[in-house]
């Protein structure tokens, strides 16, 4: 028999400490969908998703019921559609867009992501076209995420893609105004994107994937701060070991899950993804990890140094914990998702600087933030430079999603709801990048990525 | 099916009783059990197999959470492949 306290210890992180399963996302290829006719290759691809994922949500239910553990979200990723679309002979894929809206609501998913363009070394005419439709699609869809990859360490920066993508985030901001511009929380521009990420807004299902594959989540992050809790005062050697041996437990219960799903549904399985991904709930704060590892507020000196020790011992716990480690895997540190990372910015201690600095050390990047109304494109151009800077040099994923929320300024407040959570608007810096972003062309590859 | 079932609640008489002859009802049978009060709470972990139950999984967790929330007994029932995956490498 299992020792008692070994017992009640996962029943309290369920019960008190939110550990869930973040995500169960199925990624389908959509390649077979291509079609000369919008409506046709539209209506293939309603049919392909309503088909491949009739079980998801059913059987993610069950698994809940038998394991005892949330299942968050279960989530659909596909091929990304600019590659599916380039055989259409039409201007507008919004209709595509729509038809994946209708086919994750038929299935009862609660997000489904790929309406993405991967143009880090440059744009096909179909790529140019989804981009352009974009915002449209965004307004229109309630379901939908989009995500376009601009620079990979192997390809360098496409600054033109940088460019557009702040005025297609404007564009997007405006379209949505009267929700505060929440067609930007559905919007991430990325550097070296992956390709089995199942985490929203950023999942797409990369060329490299199988037909169908499943991908999970874990999450946890409430578990690791009562963890470390129990550690206050001793050396950051027991705290890095804390941290991995949570870690560890959380992926062995997502790797149990992984599996069931994938023998459940007749789909191979992918990757566990091992990142700590917060929710706007008490308890289930990132922010409030590293704040137990002695920092008053989230963002103050010493807050990198937190996350870098937090990220690296979650992949060092979770790493044995799973046959096929992918995606993210590391901390999220989406601002208006996470309770501690919200009162941080609204205290003035936690700024738009020193987020870019965390994320150099975390998973992702500069991740749900919300910015002044007035921010010009060029600006959110700049930032998505700098962050795509950060990725390409150091090899790691980066992403922007930033709102530039209509008529409102610094210090407001802007409601998206649900996960998505709530955000102060941020200060950015005044000074004009427009000449640099005016530049366009690209940002060679760093003198790293020639490995071979 | 193999599962562990927690129990826990403020102590008192007959709670091992009515949770075990609820399992008796159905069919249920007790691989292992082991019990103890930690500052007047009793805190219990079974260990039963459903296979020998004609009811579903679903069925016994259903009548097991009716009863714990009629007697005021928090009860879970779990798949124990779960907690050997987290505490045991």
């Amino acid at each position: 028999m299992l020792n008692i306290s070994d017992i009640m210890q996962t029943v309290n992180m369920i019960d008190h400490q939110h550990l869930d399963i973040r995500t169960i996302t199925l990624g389908i290829s959509l390649n077979d969908c291509a079609h000369p006719d919008i409506k046709t290759c539209s209506r293939k691809i309603y049919d392909k998703i309503c088909r491949k994922a009739t079980g998801l949500v059913a059987t993610g239910e069950q698994i809940e019921r038998e394991y005892g553990i949330p299942i968050v979200n279960k989530r659909i990723s596909v091929t990304p559609i600019a590659q599916v679309a380039a055989s259409c002979e039409s201007d507008d894929y919004s209709v595509i867009g729509r038809a994946l809206d209708n086919a994750a609501k038929n299935c009862g998913v609660n997000f489904i992501g790929g309406y993405s363009a991967l143009v880090h070394k440059g744009f096909t005419e179909a790529d140019r076209k989804l981009i352009a439709s974009i915002p449209k699609t965004l307004a229109e869809t309630s379901l939908v995420c989009s995500s376009v990859n601009v620079a990979t360490t192997k390809a360098g920066i496409n600054m033109d893609a940088v460019a557009l993508m702040g005025r297609v985030i404007k564009e997007t901001a405006s379209l949505t105004a009267a929700q505060d511009g929440l067609g930007c929380a559905k919007l991430v521009v990325f550097a070296n994107a992956v390709e089995d990420n199942p985490f929203m807004a950023g999942a797409f299902h990369g060329a490299g994937e199988p037909e169908c594959v499943i991908n999970v989540g874990v999450s946890g992050p409430g578990v690791v701060w009562r963890a470390l809790k129990d550690v206050k005062g001793k050396s950051f050697d027991v705290v890095a070991e804390t941290v991995k041996r949570t870690a560890f437990r959380i992926t062995r219960m997502g790797q149990v899950v992984a599996a069931a799903a994938s023998e459940r549904l007749g789909v191979p399985f992918g990757i566990v993804d091992l990142s700590l991904a917060p929710t706007p709930a008490k308890g289930d704060s990132v922010a409030r990890i590293l704040e137990a590892m002695g920092l008053e507020t989230c963002g103050t000196h010493g807050t990198t140094a937190a996350l870098a020790l937090l990220n690296d011992a979650v992949k060092k716990g979770g790493v044995m914990a799973s046959g096929h480690v992918g995606g993210l895997s590391g901390a999220f540190i989406p601002v208006s998702e996470d309770e501690g990372m919200i009162e941080a910015v609204k205290s003035g201690v936690l700024n738009i600087e020193k987020l870019e600095a965390m994320t150099c050390v975390c998973s992702v990047g500069l991740d749900m933030i919300a910015v002044p109304g007035d921010t010009t494109a060029e600006t959110i151009s700049a930032i998505i430079a700098d962050e795509a800077a950060i990725g390409v040099i150091n090899n790691k994923t980066t992403a922007v999603r930033i709102i530039p929320a209509p008529n409102k300024n610094v210090g407001d407040s802007v409601e998206f709801g649900g996960l998505l959570g709530s955000a102060t608007v941020m200060r950015v810096n005044s000074a004009v990048s427009g000449e640099f972003i005016a530049r366009g062309g690209r940002i060679p590859a760093p003198i790293h990525s020639l490995r071979n | 099916m193999k599962a562990v079932m927690t129990v826990t609640a403020p102590d008192r008489v007959g709670i091992i009783a009515g949770v075990c002859s609820l399992l008796a009802e159905m069919d249920v049978n007790i691989l292992d059990l082991s019990q103890t009060v930690m500052q007047g709470i009793f805190t219990m972990t079974l260990l039963v197999d459903t296979s020998t139950s004609s009811h579903t999984f679903d069925e016994i967790r259903s009548a097991l959470i009716g009863r714990g929330e009629a007697e005021k007994l928090d009860i879970h029932i779990q798949r124990a492949d779960i907690f050997e995956a987290m505490h045991r490498v």
